[in-house]
């Protein structure tokens, strides 16, 4: 019973935030709800016995990527959102999609609520970070490796993406050329005389 | 008595679509990305459950790996905005018309 009402509480409170998110204009408003949506459901990760995948939720997301979108709204001085002047259909055709998702998990949930209740097995300890942890390092290392490779990537990616590119100047690269001929003549001279 | 599947499932699945409404929606590049964030957390949120009622570890694992691609997705995605507000001084998806014509 505690189970099921804080479980009603926490969801409850993800999809306000969830809708608040969608519905503020300001890009910072929405960040801080979307920082709530990250609380709510690492709550309900801990009722679902997932301590570990709770504590990770808290720290990526709301402590890494949440700071990363902050950092970033701060620095780039943004206005509000302005509204959907050209494209008003796009109001209607996100409306008709997400009725359309709406719906299908609404099937979803009807053909899973038919099925008897799957919950048997009250294995608590499978969430347990030595559980986590020797799964990862033995049964799945290669995804683990690729994971890494993924990430690795992605910092590439993003020095390449943030640096300021220029166009080489061109005197520039002639006078390195001509200063580096020039060296290479005396060291040839220098050569000749030895 | 702890809720049913069914029940996280349909959370998961309202958490979904308020996300991919609001990626139509925003017209905000960060916006847009945070409502994806939301959609990757719904999955999340069905990958622990299943792990839950089918006392699996491998479902948690999946949400590691989820986890690193959103940080992944995070760097570079960030790093594309800010490049895109270098050059047009907006984040408005609407100005990255430049091939459309």
């Amino acid at each position: 019973m505690v189970a099921s009402a804080l479980f009603f509480v926490f969801a409850g409170l993800a999809i306000a935030c969830a809708i608040s998110l969608v519905y503020h204009k300001n890009p910072l408003y929405s960040a801080i709800s979307l920082v709530g949506v990250f609380i709510a459901l690492s709550c309900i990760y801990v009722t679902l016995a997932a301590p570990f995948i709770a504590a990770v939720q808290i720290l990526i997301y709301a402590g890494a990527i949440m700071v990363l979108v902050v950092f970033v709204i701060m620095l780039l001085n943004l206005d509000d959102d302005k509204p959907l002047n050209r494209l008003q259909y796009l109001y209607a055709v996100g409306a008709g999609l997400g009725l359309i998702l709406l719906a299908q998990t609404f099937f979803i949930f009807y053909a899973v609520s038919k099925k008897p209740n799957q919950y048997i097995e009250t294995d608590e300890t499978v969430g347990k970070t030595l559980n986590i942890g020797t799964a990862m390092y033995t049964e799945y290392l290669l995804p683990v490796e690729i994971v890494g490779i993924l990430l690795l990537m992605a910092i590439i990616g993003g020095v390449i993406l943030a640096r300021r590119l220029e166009p080489p100047k061109l005197e520039l690269v002639v006078n390195n050329e001509l200063e580096r001929r020039n060296e290479s003549e005396i060291e040839d001279e220098y050569r000749i005389r030895l | 008595m702890e809720p049913s599947l069914a029940t996280y499932l349909a959370l998961s699945g309202i958490l979904f679509t308020i996300g991919a409404v609001g990626v139509i929606f925003k017209r905000n590049a960060l916006g847009m990305f945070m409502c994806i964030e939301l959609m990757l957390n719904a999955v999340n949120l069905t990958f622990v459950a299943f792990s839950r009622y089918y006392a699996d570890v491998t479902a948690q694992l999946f949400v590691f790996m989820v986890m690193s691609v959103a940080a992944a997705e995070a760097a570079v995605g960030l790093g594309i905005i800010i490049a895109f507000f270098r050059n047009r001084l907006s984040i408005d998806t609407d100005d990255a018309s430049i091939l459309k014509n």
